[in-house]
């Protein structure tokens, strides 16, 4: 599996009290481009990001699939209630099957 | 005279071919996501301003109401833009380790439009919001 050149950021607390819920942003820099704009009247090439899968401790949390209408870099914001010691992997890829991963631990006091 | 006339008509007929293709490009795009359930209007809360200068980044909120139970639970949202070249915006699938059913993103509109949202629930549930938006500079296409 390849690699994306592409830098992920992610915003998440390190810890949280058991029961919180903690708001985890997600970003990842991308041109998502979809073929149909033009520059100098040449079509750019298609480059788009199809997925992001969130796992919590091994499971998946979330998934993203998209379309040409998520915007450049994509972003995501979402929810979840802490009630343990918490592993995240952040996994994204593109239309060549090309991956970038990310990952965070939230400790729960 | 006969050339003048079928000008004007093909110039008259042009955009309404383009509008057409899009519905059916909606339609097939919402039935590819939901199927012919049946949808139900409300319990989702749509924040977008009410007009994005930036076409190319327009902040997008998302909240189903739901428990987010085991028993209950939003399994997907999907996002359709109506008159973007192409409907697809995002799908997104929940599970009932999130807090709550909300997703915050940033699409790209490519003019004024309104953005059709369903969200599918554990139950067997569609609902269907609608939001209306008018845009600055078109983000899909510059």
């Amino acid at each position: 599996m390849s690699t994306l050149p592409s830098q992920p950021r992610i915003r998440i607390p390190r810890s949280a009290r058991a029961g919180e819920v903690i708001e985890i942003r997600t970003l990842i820099e991308h041109p998502m481009e979809t073929g149909l704009r033009q520059e100098a009247g040449r079509a750019l090439p298609r480059d788009m990001l199809t997925r992001l899968l969130v796992r919590l401790n091994g499971e998946t949390l979330l998934s993203a699939d998209f379309q040409n209408g998520t915007a450049t870099n994509p972003y995501h914001v979402f929810f979840v209630r802490m009630e343990k010691p918490s592993h995240f992997e952040f996994i994204w890829t593109d239309e060549k099957g090309r991956q970038a991963r990310a990952e965070a631990r939230v400790a729960v006091t | 005279m006969m050339l003048t006339r079928r000008l004007s008509l093909a110039l008259f007929a042009l955009p309404f071919a383009a509008a057409a293709q899009t519905e059916e490009a909606l339609r097939t795009a919402i039935r590819d996501a939901v199927g012919d359930k049946p949808t139900t209007d409300g319990g989702i809360t749509l924040r977008v301003p009410a007009l994005a200068e930036n076409g190319g980044q327009v902040p997008l909120g998302i909240v189903v109401e739901s428990p987010m139970t085991a028993q209950d639970y939003v399994t997907a949202i999907h996002v359709f833009a109506t008159r973007n070249p192409t409907p697809g915006i995002a799908s997104f699938r929940l599970t009932p380790m999130l807090a709550r059913a909300e997703v915050q993103t940033r699409i790209r509109l490519a003019e004024d439009q309104r953005l059709i949202v369903l969200a599918e629930t554990s139950t067997g549930r569609v609902l269907r919001a609608s939001a209306e938006l008018r845009v600055g500079a078109g983000g899909c296409l510059s």
